[in-house]
């Protein structure tokens, strides 16, 4: 009699574990759902979905969304959310935009500063991680909530990045071999080993991000940030530093996507970027990082990138008008939070049964 | 009073059980109230006091039990439900809405309205005068909430659950926050109260308060229901002997331990409170090597705050600390914890654990300053490898390390932050109530850690507001009340006697009232 009530236990605690397994692993299988069905789908109309210049295109379009994902991971892990991401894109894509077109103008000694490309690319990339500095100063010492405060820091950025150049495109990116400025393009259309620049520039950042998340105590940290504030604090982490630094990542991880775009186009738009905030959101979410913090991984954000990515660009060439499209987008992503919250309840299930197990054993 | 066969029982709870995931907080516990009585509840935190009046109030449900009103089972699934049943509860946290005035609390979710569906505010202010003139206390009904002493707050909710008809009224530490005047006004509402037929479920650590004002008692000990007496025939002792259980003694590890040369001496420690006094006042104190040395004090009088101050956690004390007589300058808590201190703290939920982590990154996460490679990078074998020595060394039961430390029992959870602040290699371990809400076999096994810690040259400061604990493993003990230290005791000329009285100081409370 005991022993049969012990094997019924066995098999149900497996039926949860692969339930749970299943579950995990949701995003990713969405991800090959989908590719499978468009390939089939497309292979009608005579297109490959899965050729190798196919493929590079939808991570180039990835790349953009991945980035901004794992700076928003980090900041979400620890409990908050970068909503000026999007306009971070946009002035940075300006600041660079301006330094090639126009150069560094200082009127009281009446000379105007051209950078080499390099030095420009320094500068712009500092200068996202600045305003994402004050992002985390303003969240962390001032006490105002991560949504207000970056939601603040949206508008502002954008609105400098209209004032730079009041409202216009700063267009012809080449630079002029006279001023020593050319090669803007290499960013955005160049290859090494017959893959883009944007494409290295995201595995560099997300081999980084790997590894500081799974394998140094910076990483752990946030972790601990997002998922007890208090206990984190106790435990000698210095809660304010870590939070305000994930903030300047995130916003450093913004000024690498404004450049890339701005090199991409040959132009810099002041409304570049707009509504990118929320696709990385969704990114992350997608990814599997729970909103309040403490659970997540960098890889499950890249897989939700890939996922977005995959179903725009796929929808584009199923001639899927863009209304649907973002009909689609919408109900992925609510799906994809219904299924957190089931696996949560299998979660919390699985350790009462485990505990009510335990003790009826004993 | 009457004689207790007459009395009424008006409420029953029989076999209840709850189930949290990492404890059983109540275990087949039966309870019974008596109509226009105070019943009084007692039992050590993590007792199951809260649990059970949780399930009473609708707000819990039971894993298993029943309950009946006036001899009829009933079903309390929700809060609405409880007060249909005539069921009303003041909880430990206020549960007013500071933003609304008087009336409006007492009327919320059954606000009066008009044909039109406007709230009749006159109807509802006049209502709430009388009600505040029956308890003959003047209170404004239309005055703001958040403009109310606290003791005032309570009144509020007293008279909110009593416009509801409540016949039963659950009053959970209602004195843990008020002025000894206020507490008088309290206990004078209960008379009135009584002489209505409201029966009172009164629960409160403060021991002799229960013996004023209670008429019925029960126990409960670890989720268990150990005893059920008139408070007539019983008295103190009786009760500390049944909230503590008569075998405890034995699972104490009543040793003697080496005591060394003083590692750690505080000087005039002072720290501001909010409220313009000082939450830790003036207290000067040392620490010897191999000494464990308990704190003793009612809730609020500075114990933990002055854990606190030591770990870094409040940088606006003032004092000066030293350790091995080198004074300690640093302000952060991650350089104290560097400079020896590891603090193991009171709320193991909010203030101990990181529940979306597993055993090994919670036991690790104080010390990865000393664990990763060069500041950066982090090896798992080696955190692996200290924290199995340490899971060996305390018997904690895990199944790995890598499970969410959330799956663990209370006990075994409690190991893992013991362990934490082990890993930091301190001199100085500062404990705050490191039993609380734990079975009484892992309280036996904490203890026998804490033997084997001094044993091994650490020291400790144990803060804790249970006596027979203090008493039976502390080498010294400290009494602080209000701030201040006013006792310090040898283990053996430490009279429980002694250390209430010096608990009390500063408090005066309702001894004088007479019954």
């Amino acid at each position: 009699m005991k022993t049969k009530k012990t094997k019924l236990k066995l098999v149900k605690d497996k039926n949860v574990s692969l339930g749970m397994v299943l579950m995990q692993a949701r995003t990713f299988i969405a991800l090959f759902v989908l590719t499978i069905a468009f390939t089939i789908l497309l292979s009608d109309k005579g297109i490959n979905f899965l050729s190798p210049i196919n493929l590079i295109t939808i991570t180039k379009h990835v790349a953009i969304t991945a980035l901004l994902g794992i700076g928003m991971t980090f900041v979400i892990l620890t409990g908050g959310i970068d909503l000026s991401v999007g306009s971070i894109v946009g002035i940075c894509g300006m600041v660079a935009g301006g330094l090639i077109h126009r150069g560094l103008v200082l009127p009281m000694f009446g000379v105007t500063i051209y950078y080499n490309i390099w030095v420009i690319v320094l500068i712009t990339a500092v200068i996202g991680m600045l305003i994402g500095l004050i992002n985390g100063i303003v969240i962390t010492r001032f006490n105002v909530a991560p949504f207000i405060g970056t939601l603040g820091m949206m508008y502002i950025a954008r609105g400098f990045a209209n004032i730079l150049s009041g409202g216009s495109t700063f267009p012809n990116l080449q630079g002029d071999p006279a001023l020593n400025n050319t090669g803007f393009q290499f960013i955005g259309a160049g290859k090494i080993l017959a893959i883009p620049v944007s494409i290295w520039i995201l595995l560099v950042i997300l081999l980084i991000s790997i590894y500081v998340a799974k394998k140094t105590p910076l990483g752990r940290y946030v972790y601990a940030i997002g998922g007890n504030k208090n206990a984190a604090e106790l435990s000698g982490i210095r809660v304010k530093k870590i939070t305000t630094l994930v903030y300047a990542f995130s916003g450093f991880c913004s000024a690498l996507v404004g450049i890339i775009i701005a090199s991409q186009l040959v132009a810099a738009h002041p409304a570049t970027g707009e509504t990118y905030e929320l696709s990385a959101i969704a990114a992350v979410v997608l990814g599997g990082t729970s909103l309040s913090g403490g659970i997540g991984t960098v890889g499950g954000t890249i897989i939700g990138a890939f996922v977005i990515g995959v179903l725009a660009d796929g929808l584009v060439m199923m001639g899927v008008s863009e209304f649907w499209q973002n009909v689609i987008k919408g109900v992925v992503i609510i799906a994809a939070v219904i299924f957190d919250q089931l696996q949560q309840r299998m979660k919390s299930k699985a350790a009462v049964a485990t505990i009510t197990a335990e003790r009826e054993s004993a | 009073m009457p004689v207790t066969r007459t009395d009424e029982v008006i409420l029953r709870a029989e076999g209840i059980y709850k189930q949290y995931p990492g404890t059983l907080a109540l275990n087949n516990v039966d309870f019974k109230i008596y109509r226009g009585k105070v019943n009084v509840l007692v039992g050590e935190n993590g007792a199951g006091k809260s649990t059970l009046m949780k399930i009473l109030a609708g707000v819990e449900d039971p894993s298993a039990g029943k309950i009946y009103l006036n001899g009829k089972e009933i079903q309390i699934t929700s809060p609405t439900e409880a007060a249909e049943n005539g069921i009303g509860i003041i909880y430990q946290e206020m549960n007013l809405f500071p933003n609304l005035n008087v009336s409006e609390n007492i009327f919320i979710t059954r606000e009066k309205t008009d044909k039109t569906g406007r709230i009749d505010s006159t109807y509802q202010d006049n209502y709430t005068r009388g009600l505040m003139e029956k308890l003959h206390q003047n209170i404004d009904p239309q005055a703001l909430v958040s403009s109310l002493r606290i003791g005032q707050q309570q009144i509020v909710e007293i008279a909110k659950a009593l416009s509801q008809e409540t016949e039963i009224l659950i009053m959970d530490e209602p004195t843990s926050a008020l002025s000894t005047a206020e507490v008088e006004i309290l206990f004078n509402i209960i008379d009135e109260l009584k002489t209505h037929g409201v029966a009172i479920i009164y629960i409160s650590h403060r021991l002799e308060e229960l013996l004023q004002i209670g008429d019925y008692i029960t126990i409960l000990r670890d989720g268990q229901k150990v005893a059920e007496e008139e408070i007539e025939s019983i008295n103190l002792e009786w009760i500390v002997r049944q909230m503590v259980g008569g075998d405890e003694k034995e699972v104490f590890y009543d040793e003697n331990h080496t005591i060394g040369d003083v590692v750690l001496e505080c000087r005039h420690i002072f720290l501001p409170h909010e409220s313009g006094a000082f939450a830790v006042n003036d207290v000067s104190f040392t620490l010897r090597q191999g000494e464990i040395l308990g704190i003793y004090g009612l809730m609020g009088a500075g114990r933990s705050e002055l854990l606190e101050t030591l770990m870094g956690v409040h940088p606006e004390a003032t004092g000066e600390i030293y350790i091995d007589g080198k004074e300690v300058k640093s302000t952060r808590i991650g350089e104290r914890i560097r400079d020896g201190f590891a603090l193991i703290p009171e709320d193991r939920q909010r203030e101990g654990l990181v529940k979306t982590m597993s055993v090994l990154q919670n036991m690790t996460l104080a010390s990865l300053f000393r664990l990763a490679i060069k500041g950066v990078h982090l090896k798992g074998s080696t955190e692996e490898a200290e924290a199995q020595q340490l899971i060996r060394e305390m018997s904690l039961k895990t199944a790995g390390t890598g499970v969410l430390v959330s799956s663990l029992s209370g006990g075994n959870q409690q190991k893992v932050v013991i362990g934490k602040s082990l890993l930091t290699q301190p001199k100085i371990l500062l404990m705050d109530e490191p039993t609380r809400g734990i079975d009484v076999a892992a309280k036996g096994e904490v203890f026998s850690i804490m033997n084997k810690l001094v044993q091994k040259g650490f020291s400790i400061i144990f803060v804790t507001s249970e006596l027979m604990e203090l008493r039976a493993i502390s080498d010294r003990i400290l009494v602080m009340s209000k701030g201040c230290l006013t006792g310090s005791f040898l283990k053996h000329e430490a009279s429980e006697e002694a250390l209430v009285k010096a608990s009390a100081v500063g408090h005066l409370t309702s001894n004088q009232r007479t019954k």
